[in-house]
């Protein structure tokens, strides 16, 4: 029983772990490839999730005191199109992704072009926009009160008990497309003029190559991955509200999950958020001032901070690969983080 | 990207740019007083403005010289003015001083004592960080992404520590309710107001004394503007970055007490809150120039406060950013931008 007990814990902390492993991927073809400073992204994840919660939760129930209009009950819609495999959650996740690139091609094409420091500026007035309106547009998502009617994927599989090592194959099996799609993105001719841009984008645009449009379509590529981890999350916790998008769950630990892994590599991305994720949920069982969330709170600040003086490549570094065609290249100095 | 970095701390405004500002705030001036928009938001915006002036001036010098965005700036006013909730609320009353409601104002003297301190202690926070942190980063010479990127993680680390000190509730000032000075046109002022504006007065015309008059102030100025020149004309431009922190961390300790006292509460995020319409009044009034963030803030803050009117009072900060990114649009190097 108490093996059971803690096996049980350990899934749950599994699945957050890969959902926050799916976002790191997302910053780091942001941050880690293309040196885009995105600091908002919990405007994309509360997007992602509220897109992908208001598809597929039921049509607003007046008597309920919901007080949003629309709920696009995708289960139902799709009704025999789900082919027994709930096709909706498909659909859903790639709704979420798609308004999530959406949004990037909007933000994007307004402050890309300018210094890179003005678009962390902008990302997190966004990430607030998001959560301000979120909280205080009833209509569009039942405000404070949340969404609380999400339904869940292949719910009828499993009884509910062993639901959640159900989900963990999902995720899991979201986190591995995601994760060979951006390695070979990445190491494909279009990631390496986006490695160019990060170091030298003078040297980029001196090339021929269209720095702005480059840098959009990673911005886009990352949000679009970044919905996409919101949406599983929405469907895992199966409740959304404007507080679940706090800056520091949503925005600062991914910081700190990616800068630990390694920026710049998509291994040391997802080791990043299991060890961080590990660190947080594991230090709850801490004594004494050790579990406060808010000296937890200090140390992923510091986290940043320390990696960035010690460690700016964290524990695996970015891999040295110029081309899958080209001889081993020299050691090289690790690059300023 | 770097050297497009073109700021200065030169005085005279671009004289379009000087009008436009004036112009618009005749506009609102004869709005207010048609009743088209209430007087009463277009004071309350000032006052606001005022104190995002005093933060975003040194978020503006620390951006003009530093070359950086300093993300933590909010959280340095937070931690200024916790560090007065102290020194009010537990230091002071210990030794015996809990003068309360001096003159019209709702707090006393000690209030003269605690913000010196929140200054003192900022200041030393701000070289401290300094010296362990960016200096360092500075040798390295990592780009003003990874500077500011660092930031985060102080701004991260300082709002955990105010949590872990003070708990995440609201607090307050030890204070006295006062009566509010009742204007024609039902402008209603509460008279913390006034003496907001005042300390702003008085540090915005010491701080132009010191940048022209002073031979550091100046070497700030030269430092702004190209700091490569700067450094071959013999200037010590690690001095300059220090006295560019202790200045700004200073004002954002200022601005952290003054915004307690004006919304009369404390909370955490209230420094981290404030960010957007820093920057906001900074992208507006031009990076690096003080005069312009002040400028800038004044129209943010008349701006969201007259929002207000219409809009649900929530979406203030929304409305700070919607006008920063208009400006990003139309001239990002701000209103007073001067051309390269």
């Amino acid at each position: 029983m108490e093996f059971q007990g803690i096996l049980n814990y350990l899934v749950g902390f599994a699945i957050m772990a890969v959902i926050y492993s799916i976002f790191t991927l997302g910053l780091n073809v942001h941050w880690g490839y293309t040196g885009l400073f995105n600091i908002g992204v919990a405007g994309f994840f509360a997007l992602g999730a509220y897109t992908s919660a208001l598809l597929t939760t039921a049509t607003p129930d007046p008597l309920k005191f919901e007080d949003y209009i629309f709920g696009g009950n995708l289960p139902a819609l799709l009704g025999v199109f789900n082919l027994g495999i709930d096709l909706w959650f498909l659909v859903a996740l790639l709704g979420a992704g798609a308004v999530c690139g959406l949004m990037a091609l909007i933000i994007g094409s307004v402050t890309i072009r300018l210094r890179g420091d003005y678009l962390a500026i902008v990302t997190l007035g966004i990430a607030e926009s998001v959560r301000y309106i979120f909280l205080n547009e009833k209509w569009l998502a039942n405000g404070s009160k949340g969404l609380y009617r999400i339904p869940k994927y292949l719910g009828d599989w499993v009884s509910p008990q062993h639901y959640d090592y159900l989900f963990l194959v999902v995720v899991l099996i979201v986190l591995v497309v995601i994760y060979v799609a951006v390695e070979r993105t990445i190491k494909s001719p279009w990631g390496r003029v986006l490695k160019a841009i990060r170091e030298d984008e003078l040297t980029a645009a001196a090339s021929g190559k269209n720095v702005f449009s480059f840098k959009l379509q990673s911005f886009m590529l990352g949000a679009f991955i970044m919905g996409i981890g919101g949406a599983l999350y929405a469907h895992n916790i199966r409740f959304i509200d404007p507080r679940t998008f706090d800056p520091l769950l949503a925005t600062f630990i991914i910081w700190a999950m990616l800068m630990v892994g390694g920026s710049g590599n998509n291994k040391g991305a997802i080791l990043g958020a299991f060890t961080v994720w590990g660190i947080w949920a594991g230090t709850q069982f801490l004594p004494g001032f050790l579990s406060d969330p808010n000296f937890r709170f200090i140390m992923v600040g510091l986290l940043i901070v320390v990696v960035i003086l010690l460690r700016p490549g964290g524990i695996l570094g970015e891999e040295r690969k110029i081309s899958a065609s080209a001889a081993p290249p020299n050691k090289v100095a690790p690059p300023d983080a | 990207m770097a050297g497009m970095r073109k700021t200065s701390l030169r005085l005279p405004f671009h004289w379009t740019a000087g009008y436009s500002v004036l112009l618009g705030l005749v506009v609102v001036l004869i709005l207010a007083f048609t009743s088209v928009i209430k007087l009463e938001l277009v004071v309350n915006g000032l006052f606001l403005g005022t104190i995002i002036g005093l933060g975003a001036i040194g978020l503006s010098l620390v951006y003009g010289i530093h070359g950086f965005a300093h993300i933590a700036h909010g959280d340095f006013m937070t931690l200024g003015a916790y560090t007065s909730l102290f020194t009010l609320g537990v230091f002071l009353p210990r030794i015996g001083l809990d003068n309360v409601g001096l003159g019209p104002f709702t707090f006393g003297y000690p209030l003269f004592i605690a913000l010196p301190l929140s200054m003192l202690f900022l200041v030393a926070l701000a070289i401290g960080l300094d010296k362990g942190i960016y200096s360092r980063l500075r040798r390295r010479g990592v780009s003003s992404v990874v500077m500011a990127m660092t930031s985060l993680g102080v701004a991260i680390a300082l709002r955990g520590l105010v949590q872990f000190v003070w708990g995440g509730g609201t607090e307050q000032y030890p204070r006295v309710s006062k009566d509010f000075y009742q204007l024609p046109m039902g402008v209603r002022i509460p008279p913390d107001n006034l003496f907001i504006v005042a300390l702003t007065v008085i540090m915005v015309v010491a701080l132009y004394l010191f940048l022209t008059r002073t031979r550091t102030g100046k070497a700030m100025r030269a430092t702004s503007d190209n700091a490569e020149l700067a450094r071959v004309t013999g200037i010590n431009t690690e001095h300059v970055l220090w006295w560019t922190w202790a200045i700004s961390a200073a004002l954002a300790a200022t601005a952290g007490v003054l915004l307690a006292v004006f919304q009369a509460q404390l909370f955490p995020i209230m420094g981290w809150r404030f960010l957007i319409p820093l920057f906001a009044a900074v992208i507006l009034g031009g990076i690096g120039n003080p005069w312009g963030a002040l400028i800038g803030a004044l129209i943010i803050g008349v701006s969201s406060e007259v929002s207000t009117q219409w809009l649900n009072p929530a979406y203030k900060t929304v409305i700070s950013f919607a006008i920063m990114i208009v400006m990003l649009l139309l001239r990002p190097r701000g209103i007073f931008g001067v051309r390269d």
